[in-house]
């Protein structure tokens, strides 16, 4: 028997009926999430318009010199994409710790590690992903060097997931305070440092016309290492704040 | 059972009594070795021959620099041992380790600016260590306020010591990728396996001021969970009687 829970569907009137619910798998609770942020189109627009806004202030600020900016260019958006992915993952738990949705996923016989996973999946679908797709457009417009296009796109990709996983923990940590922005960013950054270097390394390697495998497969067993060990560390986080 | 002994570690009454009479000792030992190992590094320590007197902050900055990192990971380590077995002390210490491990980062750092100028020309450059030390001390706040924001102390107590945690699995990744990224910094010259790289007159008084700035961490650690103990149990008795009495006379 499938059941579907959360979003209304012809499954949970049936679990109703025969009077045993089970509670909501990986892949129900992925739907889900997707559904939701899909719905809520301003979670996903906003971390992109802070991307576009703060890179097209970049020339302003440090003046319009293409060969200056293309050797920027690479950097520059990654620590954006940095920035607006950390500013996206406060809100990662926030709405389901406020109506008790979040101890209801702590309380069912599924290891929140399989909760904590689906809901980072949805955040780097939605954040990290178009990030990474809407980066060689930046690029050129910063005059990124043709050949730092694809590096930048499969490095961000890799990167993002990296960062939402390592985010979540933060996010998880800080969800029981009140304003936990500055706070979230604090604690974050200093974890955010060899997804930065390896990011902007494989770009500027392949600038340099060298190949960038190394740091992709570094930035690939990262993110191997953290989506094994993130969720661990942000469900136990979640267990302390429910606890507050 | 005979586990009784590590659990009584975790009373901070028991902690509070047992190193009242430890702090003198510790407190003239690594008074007395920092002193000998001061005047020894900076007076009669022979010159080096490129850089000339402007080494002898090594006898501050590798100390310093030494107990950051090790402070870090007694931190985590206290950390730990508060989540895994519930023990009220062990979070103190972690508390009370914090904003002595951000001071010694920050005077590694500062050390380290000062030796700069006058050997690299600057005084801050992007250099892995450097910045390594740099993303501890960022570390080291970030901990610090975190066990601040919450109201309930239980809560910061726990939340740090994951926070911690989580430093501890990167702070090893943190170092090899910033190596991997820029390197100006000499490599290590105090080695355990093969024989160091410097001379033995430069060395012992070396040494002797790591062994005080281990002495004098230990004491500093002990005295300011003291107080955190203090603050935390005001409310016991043992406490009040301690407060309203007069200290007796300390009993080694």
């Amino acid at each position: 028997m499938r059941v579907d829970s959360l979003a209304s569907s012809p499954g949970a009137a049936e679990s109703g009926a025969t009077g045993s619910v089970r509670p909501p798998g990986f892949y129900t609770l992925f739907r889900t999430e997707f559904i939701l942020a899909v719905r809520r189109r301003s979670d996903i627009v906003n971390p992109l318009l802070f991307f576009v806004t703060v890179l097209a202030m970049m020339p302003l600020g440090i003046g319009p010199d293409p060969e200056m900016l293309a050797r920027m260019a690479g950097g520059l958006i990654w620590v954006m994409a940095l920035l607006a992915t950390l500013l996206s993952q406060e809100s990662l738990f926030r709405g389901d710790y406020e109506d008790g949705s979040l101890e209801q996923l702590a309380l069912q016989t599924q290891p929140l590690y399989f909760s904590v996973l689906a809901k980072v999946l949805v955040h780097w679908l939605v954040t990290g992903l178009p990030l990474a797709v809407l980066s060689p457009l930046l690029g050129m417009m910063l005059n990124l060097g043709e050949a730092g296009y694809w590096p930048l796109f499969m490095s961000l990709a890799l990167g993002t997931a990296s960062l939402s996983l390592i985010g979540a923990v933060g996010a998880a940590l800080t969800v029981a305070l009140r304003r936990p922005g500055l706070l979230l960013a604090l604690i974050i950054m200093p974890l955010y440092v060899p997804v930065l270097i390896f990011g902007t390394g494989a770009v500027q390697a392949a600038l340099d016309g060298y190949g960038y495998g190394p740091q992709m497969a570094i930035l690939g067993a990262i993110l191997a290492a953290a989506a094994a060990l993130a969720p661990l560390a942000a469900a136990g986080a979640i267990r302390i704040s429910l606890e507050n | 059972m005979s586990w009784q002994w590590f659990h009584r570690l975790g009373s901070p009454r028991w902690f509070y009594q047992k190193t009242s009479g430890w702090l003198p000792w510790l407190g003239a030992a690594s008074l007395l070795l920092l002193a000998v190992g001061m005047a020894w590094g900076l007076g009669f320590a022979p010159q080096d021959s490129k850089q000339g007197n402007s080494y002898r902050i090594i006898y501050i900055h590798v100390p310093a620099a030494f107990l950051a990192l090790a402070g870090y990971y007694i931190m985590a380590i206290c950390g730990a041992v508060g989540l895994i077995w519930k023990m009220k002390l062990s979070f103190v210490v972690m508390r009370a380790a914090a904003p002595i491990g951000a001071a010694l980062t920050f005077i590694a750092l500062f050390t380290g600016a000062v030796w700069g100028k006058p050997t690299w020309g600057a005084y801050w450059v992007w250099d892995a260590r450097i910045t390594s030390m740099l993303i501890l001390f960022f570390l080291y706040l970030g901990v610090m306020a975190l066990s601040g924001a919450f109201a309930r102390e239980q809560s910061g107590d726990k939340a740090s010591a994951l926070l911690a945690l989580v430093g501890t699995v990167n702070i090893p990744i943190i170092y090899k990728s910033v190596d991997w990224w820029f390197t100006l910094h000499q490599p290590a010259t105090l080695k355990l396996t093969q024989a160091s790289t410097i001379d033995p007159s430069m060395f012992y008084p070396l040494i002797t001021m790591i062994a005080g700035f281990y002495l004098f961490y230990a004491w500093v650690l002990i005295l300011h969970t003291r107080s955190l103990v203090l603050q935390r149990e005001w409310r016991t008795q043992w406490v009040r009687e301690l407060l309203e009495k007069p200290a007796p006379a300390a009993r080694a």
